[in-house]
């Protein structure tokens, strides 16, 4: 049995965020060494603020400061940081209830070990020396032995600062290794020989391109292998004129549904060596291969007479 | 057992813009809900559960947004249930919710739908490079032109036919304050001059990308009893699904949109859908999918549904009125496109869509599709109860 291949997949993009009145005077209270909850209905203030209150679900717009300094209320510590945490030496994750809030926010505290960390510990703000209005603008906790900071208890905020953050950029990154599995990996062997190779169903008997190692509407098992084309026909296709981003093709071109010959259905590719204008359904097609394409770059017109409208009709 | 009869007795739409940069997600699904909330005159208490859908979670790259969003739409202490089913999203929310209902598992369901596009970028959802696999060459257009080609060739449509459909929508969203896209000055002309994008699709016959969402409050018989408005009644509601790609796929005219739309006919004992149904909020994202809808849901014989279009039975004040709203074509927030067309049927029942009011409208189909023509979800309401 032909090697099953795998690939590092990462998907990664800076999503945007808009933050709303709440979250808005949050990080841009962070950036000016401010720490805002909200007050809810029953006199509750929660830091972090939310916009709508957990228990009567009232819209909640009333913002309170709050002291940078706080209590413990549970801690775990982390032996080994990973990219992107807020340190990069061992810390301490930490939930800390600032003095005059009554909910806890979860953060990292600098601390030498895990001896040095407690349940009630008194700790206090680090702030970061650059600060953009974000979560990241306080650098971690550290200890601290002092009473309440300034202000002692919550204080009225209107939540106005000049220059609010209205938005963030949140990028988005996870990373997996990508297995296309047994039937197309070795379809993709037969690629490399310059052959594309289907399945054909053992039920309905339908040839699929590529493979997919069972048959979607009859729910078996396809192993049996079968080569294709590498000749076909043009059923359907529209004319791109938008440019793709990452795409070295030069608009206009015709992307294709490409019936191969012994195939039951279409597969998708683009058509060249032909002007765009030129191309028509029943076009008989040829791949073009590149030297070190996996895929056939394109195809190209075959040569052949146009094939009958109804001998693909139901392959578009 | 039979099945509670169910009601629409609130219908709740943000102003649907290109970019809500003034409120969080949050606070976008709070304006649609507490609108819903107000139509019906009840309050939160009144919400036994929640049923909120949204399209791939790629699309504003919050993993299971669902998760955040149970204080904005007061369900704290309640059941709260996410559904995803790509396009088609709204309209399956809005079935599952009925169930609920339908069952009496609940006697009033908050359901809800959104999508804020502007923080991220749907095209770069739908297109992530997969190794070993031969990019799409096409973008979102680009997957349903060929189709478009297809339905021209297989039925001799002239290639004018989809911008009747554009010059149609656009105008009834004039109607809608609720709408996206307010083309005042919108012509024919102008459409039929618009760049083609995805050769046979133009600029103007391509939907815009929104921020919006959408709610709507379902309940029993005791709950619609007690409705200050008119309500809307669920005469049948069915999904489907098929796979994007298979041997034998009809893209023009898929079969789980023909057994999802006779599922729901049977339902609602509705013989002839284009004699029975007197107004239709269909998912056209493409203007062509109008005729091509048309005969998927039987409203016309294979082949004809051009021709309706052509000779305006599809226009606000016409025979069979589609897409009174404006429909996908000018406003698109994906997850709730299809609650759209399921809340603006239940408008047209119940005498409440304002300037594009369907005079008399009794019975209407809402419909969505998505995926690669792969989800397909409907409902039939009527402003009178169900008989049985």
């Amino acid at each position: 049995m032909p090697e099953v291949l795998k690939a590092p997949l990462v998907v990664e993009f800076p999503f945007t965020r808009s933050l709303g009145p709440v979250q808005s005077a949050f990080l841009t209270g962070l950036r000016e060494r401010v720490v805002l909850g909200v007050r809810t209905t029953d006199g509750r203030t929660l830091v972090p603020p939310v916009e709508y209150d957990p228990v009567t679900a009232d819209e909640l717009r009333d913002l309170v400061e709050v002291a940078p300094t706080g209590t413990v209320t549970t801690w775990a510590w982390n032996h080994a940081p990973r990219r992107g945490q807020p340190l990069g030496t061992p810390f301490a994750w930490v939930l800390v209830r600032f003095d005059g809030a009554d909910t806890a926010l979860l953060h990292a505290l600098d601390a030498p070990g895990p001896d040095s960390v407690r349940t009630g510990m008194r700790v206090r703000v680090r702030w970061a020396g650059e600060r953009s209005g974000a979560i990241t603008d306080i650098a971690c906790f550290e200890p601290y032995d002092g009473g309440p900071g300034t202000p002692a208890g919550p204080t009225g905020h209107d939540g106005s600062f000049t220059d609010p953050v209205t938005g963030i950029v949140a990028p988005a990154r996870l990373d997996y290794v990508y297995s296309p599995g047994r039937a197309q990996s070795a379809h993709l062997q037969a690629l490399s020989e310059r052959r594309t190779v289907g399945e054909r169903c053992p039920s309905c008997r339908k040839v699929y391109v590529p493979p997919r190692g069972a048959c979607p509407t009859c729910g078996v098992a396809t192993t049996e292998q079968v080569e294709v084309g590498p000749r076909g026909t043009v059923t359907t296709y529209c004319i791109v004129n938008i440019k793709a981003r990452n795409l070295d093709i030069e608009v206009p071109y015709v992307y294709a549904h490409i019936a191969l010959d012994g195939a039951d259905l279409a597969l998708h590719g683009r058509i060249g060596g032909i002007p765009y204008d030129q191309v028509r359904m029943g076009l008989r097609v040829e791949p073009v291969w590149t030297e070190d394409g996996r895929h056939p770059d394109h195809y190209r017109p075959a040569g052949e007479p146009d094939a009958e409208y109804e001998t693909y009709k139901e392959l578009l | 057992m039979s099945k509670e009869p169910v009601a629409v007795v609130g219908v709740g739409q943000t102003k649907h813009v290109a970019a809500r940069r003034d409120v969080s997600i949050a606070g976008l699904v709070r304006e649609a809900a507490l609108r819903a909330l107000t139509d019906a005159e009840l309050t939160w208490a009144d919400i036994d559960a929640v049923v909120i859908g949204k399209a791939p979670d790629f699309f504003e790259g919050v993993m299971m947004p669902e998760l955040y969003l149970a204080d904005a739409l007061g369900a704290v202490g309640k059941p709260m249930l996410r559904v995803h089913t790509a396009g088609s999203v709204g309209g399956s929310t809005a079935l599952v919710a009925t169930q609920l209902v339908a069952g009496r598992v609940h006697g009033t369901v908050l359901t809800l739908a959104f999508e804020k596009q502007s923080e991220s970028n749907a095209m770069w959802g739908l297109s992530l490079p997969i190794p070993f696999q031969q990019p799409l060459l096409a973008g979102a257009g680009g997957f349903f032109a060929p189709h478009v080609r297809a339905y021209m060739r297989r039925t001799g449509a002239p290639d004018t036919v989809g911008s009747l459909v554009a010059y149609k929508d656009r105008r009834n969203a004039l109607k809608n304050p609720y709408a996206h896209l307010h083309e005042h000055d919108i012509t024919l002309e102008k459409v039929q001059a618009s760049p083609m994008l995805w050769d046979p699709i133009r600029y103007s016959e391509t939907c815009p990308s929104s921020d919006g969402a959408c709610a709507m409050v379902l309940t029993d018989r005791a709950g619609a009893a007690r409705s200050p408005r008119p309500p809307a009644w669920v005469h049948g509601g069915a999904m489907r699904s098929e796979p994007t790609l298979f041997a034998g796929k009809d893209c023009v005219s898929p079969r789980a949109g023909k057994d999802c739309a006779a599922d729901v006919y049977r339902q609602a004992g509705i013989a002839d859908p284009r004699r029975d149904i007197d107004a239709v909020e269909m998912y056209v994202p493409f203007s062509w999918y109008e005729p091509m809808w048309l005969e998927n849901l039987g409203f016309a014989d294979e082949g004809e549904g051009w021709k309706l279009t052509e000779s305006g039975v599809t226009e606000l004040d016409g025979d069979l009125p589609v897409n009174m709203s404006g429909g996908v074509l000018s406003t698109n927030p994906i997850g709730a496109s299809g609650m759209i067309r399921f809340a603006e049927a239940a408008l047209q029942v119940r005498g409440l869509a304002g300037e594009h009011q369907v005079e008399g409208a009794r019975r209407a189909l809402g419909h969505a599709y998505g995926g690669g023509s792969q989800f397909f979800a409907m409902w039939l309401v009527g402003a009178e109860p169900p008989s049985s």
